[in-house]
């Protein structure tokens, strides 16, 4: 019994009070001798907050044509490496920009530099991943590359960051034949996430027993929609259609943004037309 | 280790939801977690039980429901069960399938006080 009103315990584990009284007793004495329980449904993503960010930095990212990808990997697939070839080549046709995470150290946003391109180095210092919060704020200090591409490279890690989206218009997976050719099988989230996986230091492959074959035959597995590219951003070899995929996305970037001002423009002549009628 | 960035968020949302409700602690929180969610439970539970302290969910209890994997086929043009991104079409043998259930991370419900 409970020792204040006197209703079945056992009926009270939730004291909200539209419990059938049995039998039927007045309520003269106020109830604030226990908490009320409630039961809240919710139904909301737990990362729902990012989602928000992201969706800021996407809109953001649109009103100003901007391309921007999210590079993920293994630490040591040679991300940085294709980077700084990329941008030494692409910083000709467009603006380009590069935000850099790593737990520890600048040296990426040093070697993004000295190829020719901003280049901003966020340290996650204990963190696994960026989040879109993080490249929001990076954004205060880094310039947006205006019609161009902005390429963040994530932390090396092909768990954490695949659940987070920054507002990228695609994940590419950087993956090198040094490391097992199951790798998509392994991490399949990663994978799955991605639009783009490219397949990097085929230069090595002679002196390795990468099986290339069934690895892109994993990596349809796991996501049959995803495009790959093989290349070598050491000695060169397939980095033109790297480049070329660039450009495209860059141009479409451009393209979307256009068709919005256009829409923009018209919604606005119409109105003042119809001020001045 | 990104469960914990996890559980810092439901912590969050924890946190705006009782303020904005009108309540002071919450008691118990379900989440329903898809099987081919990136998120080792385990450490899912662990986390919590770090990132509750000094918060409004601070005795907070944690019940996880795993949500299965479902799919469409494309070649079979039909539902089916998978446990993980790589498995065939159970039916074809196939992966030409679109998954459509069981990469949730939500959180359902809570009992507040």
């Amino acid at each position: 019994m409970c020792s204040t009103c006197g209703c079945g315990e056992n009926e009270l584990t939730i004291h909200a009070h539209d419990h059938a009284h049995d039998p039927p007793h007045a309520h003269p004495h106020a109830h604030d001798h226990a908490p009320e329980v409630r039961r809240l449904a919710l139904e909301q993503d737990i990362l729902t907050k990012n989602a928000e960010f992201a969706a800021g930095n996407r809109r953001l990212f649109a009103e100003r044509g901007v391309l921007v990808l999210n590079l993920v990997s293994s630490p040591g697939s040679g991300k940085t490496t294709l980077l700084a070839r990329t941008v030494q080549t692409l910083r000709t046709e467009f603006p380009v920009a590069v935000i850099g995470g790593d737990q520890q150290t600048a040296n990426d946003a040093e070697r993004i530099r000295a190829a020719g391109a901003p280049a901003l180095q966020i340290n996650t210092g204990k963190g696994c991943h960026l989040d879109a919060h993080g490249i929001g704020h990076a954004l205060e200090r880094l310039p947006l590359p205006e019609h161009g591409v902005l390429f963040i490279e994530n932390v090396g890690n092909l768990v954490c960051p695949a659940d987070f989206d920054l507002g990228e218009a695609c994940k590419v997976v950087v993956l090198s034949v040094t490391e097992g050719e199951d790798k998509p099988l392994k991490y399949p989230n990663m994978f799955a996430a991605a639009g783009l996986m490219l397949l990097n230091k085929t230069d090595l492959l002679p002196h390795l027993d990468f099986d290339v074959a069934r690895c892109l035959d994993y990596a349809r597995r796991v996501n049959p929609d995803i495009r790959i590219l093989q290349l070598s951003a050491r000695s060169g070899e397939g980095m033109d259609a790297w480049l070329d995929w660039l450009r495209q996305g860059q141009r479409s970037a451009l393209a979307r943004q256009v068709s919005r001002l256009e829409a923009d423009l018209a919604a606005a002549r119409a109105r003042l037309a119809e001020s001045a009628a | 280790m990104h469960e914990l960035s996890l559980c810092e968020s439901i912590i969050e949302t924890l946190t705006v939801q009782t303020q904005r409700q009108g309540f002071s602690r919450v008691r118990r929180v379900w989440l329903e977690i898809g099987a081919l969610a990136n998120v080792e439970l385990d450490a899912l539970r662990f986390a919590f039980e770090i990132a509750r302290r000094d918060t409004v969910a601070d005795t907070a209890e944690l019940d996880i429901v795993t949500l299965p994997g479902q799919a469409y086929c494309l070649d079979c043009a039909q539902a089916i069960a998978v446990h993980q991104y790589y498995d065939p079409c159970p039916c074809c043998g196939g992966f030409q399938w679109r998954l459509t259930g069981g990469n949730e991370m939500r959180i359902k419900e809570l009992e507040v006080e």
